[in-house]
């Protein structure tokens, strides 16, 4: 601890920048879903019901489903050989384009429900627009993932009406942890030279484009959930971009652990 | 997460010139096709399900069967997919291909009359028109398959498999699983 120097980056960030942008895009994507799916398979075994225990878990699925499409054509697109299980269990923490809301931990039953409902909006408003998009591969995941994705906002949109507009106990816990948690969204629409270039190719929609349609999305829900919608943060994260706040880490040691103990393992 | 690499397989091209021959493979295929049955709901056939997309004699003389699956985490996909390949390997067919195809997405309209008919039969009810859901729960009440009562509850918007949802009568008392609608 005698004054080493303070690396600048986390270890992995160098290696993004020979990525191919199409990669780095579909890698966004896919580590949304894998993040997310990860979070929520918490749950399994630890749900307040066991109903809510196989939503969480079926949610969790589709979205470990989306992960591998992505993945696997973020790996064709970088064209260095990696499989979708390379990319999802052996990266480095600065590699994962997750935005950080997906990373943010469970907290109670309500706050896993906040953060549901905002990147649910958020996937299915993107998802409804990539449907269209120039690159082939990512439109029809985005066709198949759609559908899925509005049935999932239909779950978490009917707890969080139910919760909000629920006793007040429930209606204060959810109320917070939207204030906690909304921090989190400006990076979901805040456009980087990323996210101009695959909108300059046609491959993705300009997020401004994105953002009203979540926004309208949201004040619905929240109108219906009798929640009020938290004042916008000042400030932004960027996992999108590799730079992640403290909890990716602890996920991707859980996640990777076994794959890196015993490289190649099947069952 | 591993296997079969999940490639958005296109549609081939264009089918070869119908000959007799070509179509009495792809008349074939369907007929062993027809008799794979989804692992998960036995009383069905990959067929009935919709999920068999073409299965046509490509110019190059490969018979080339694509499937789509009905959920993009479904763990039954590989499974169905090896199921298939067994299938058109008994059968005798030649070579074949066997490619998932993502576009355009599976939707429980795609069931066929005669699966919608199996499911109720097997207790599990059809799924209502995919057009007929918006955000919230279905508008349509779903009828028991015991006792026919409209008197019925969604217990949970997901079940056992990710194509079922959990739903409970309140006249019989009995749950009952129905086909989710996407």
């Amino acid at each position: 601890m005698s004054g080493a120097a303070v690396t600048a980056e986390p270890s992995g960030m160098a290696a993004l920048g020979s990525t191919p942008p199409l990669c780095r895009y579909a890698l966004r994507l896919g580590d949304l879903a894998l993040i997310l799916g990860q979070r929520l398979g918490e749950w399994v075994g630890h749900a307040p019901v066991l109903e809510e225990d196989l939503g969480l878990a079926n949610i969790a699925l589709d979205l470990i489903g989306q992960a591998r499409l992505l993945l696997t054509y973020a790996g064709e697109v970088e064209d260095r050989g990696r499989s979708e299980d390379d990319l999802a269990f052996l990266r480095e923490q600065g590699e994962y384009l997750n935005p950080t809301l997906v990373e943010q931990p469970n907290g109670d039953f309500g706050e896993t429900i906040v953060r549901q409902v905002l990147i649910d909006a958020f996937q299915l408003t993107l998802y409804e627009r990539l449907t269209s998009s120039a690159d082939e591969r990512i439109a029809e995941v985005a066709a198949k993932a759609v559908k899925e994705t509005r049935y999932h906002l239909r779950y978490s949109s009917s707890w969080l009406v139910r919760l909000g507009d629920g006793t007040p106990e429930s209606r204060a816990r959810v109320q917070s942890s939207l204030q906690r948690l909304w921090r989190y969204t400006a990076e979901l629409f805040e456009e980087d030279d990323l996210d101009r270039e695959m909108a300059a190719r046609g491959i993705a929609p300009r997020l401004a484009e994105v953002r009203s349609a979540w926004s309208a999305c949201i004040d619905e829900i929240l109108v219906e959930a009798t929640l009020e919608r938290p004042p916008d943060a000042p400030y932004s994260w960027f996992g999108k971009r590799g730079e992640h706040g403290e909890h990716l880490g602890y996920i991707l040691t859980e996640m990777q652990y076994l794959p890196r103990a015993y490289p190649g393992a099947r069952w | 997460m591993s296997g079969a690499s999940p490639t958005a397989a296109r549609r081939p091209a264009r089918g070869a010139p119908s000959t007799p021959d070509t179509e009495a493979r792809s008349a074939a295929a369907w007929q062993a096709l027809a008799r794979v049955e989804d692992p998960e709901l036995p009383a069905l056939s990959i067929v009935e399900l919709g999920i068999v997309r073409f299965a046509e004699v490509r110019p190059d003389g490969v018979l080339g069967v694509g499937l789509t699956p009905t959920y993009t985490g479904c763990p039954a996909t590989e499974h169905i997919e090896s199921l298939v390949r067994d299938a058109l390997e008994a059968a005798g067919l030649g070579p074949f291909a066997v490619t998932r195809v993502l576009s355009p997405a599976w939707s429980s309209d795609w069931i066929t009359a005669e699966g919608r008919r199996k499911l109720a039969e097997y207790g599990i009810v059809p799924p209502p028109p995919a057009a007929s859901w918006g955000r919230r729960v279905s508008p349509a009440p779903i009828a028991c398959p015991r006792c026919s009562s409209t008197r019925t509850e969604c217990t949970s918007q997901f079940g056992s498999t990710p194509c079922k949802a959990l739903h409970r009568c309140r006249d019989c008392l009995e749950p009952f699983e129905c086909f989710k609608c996407i």
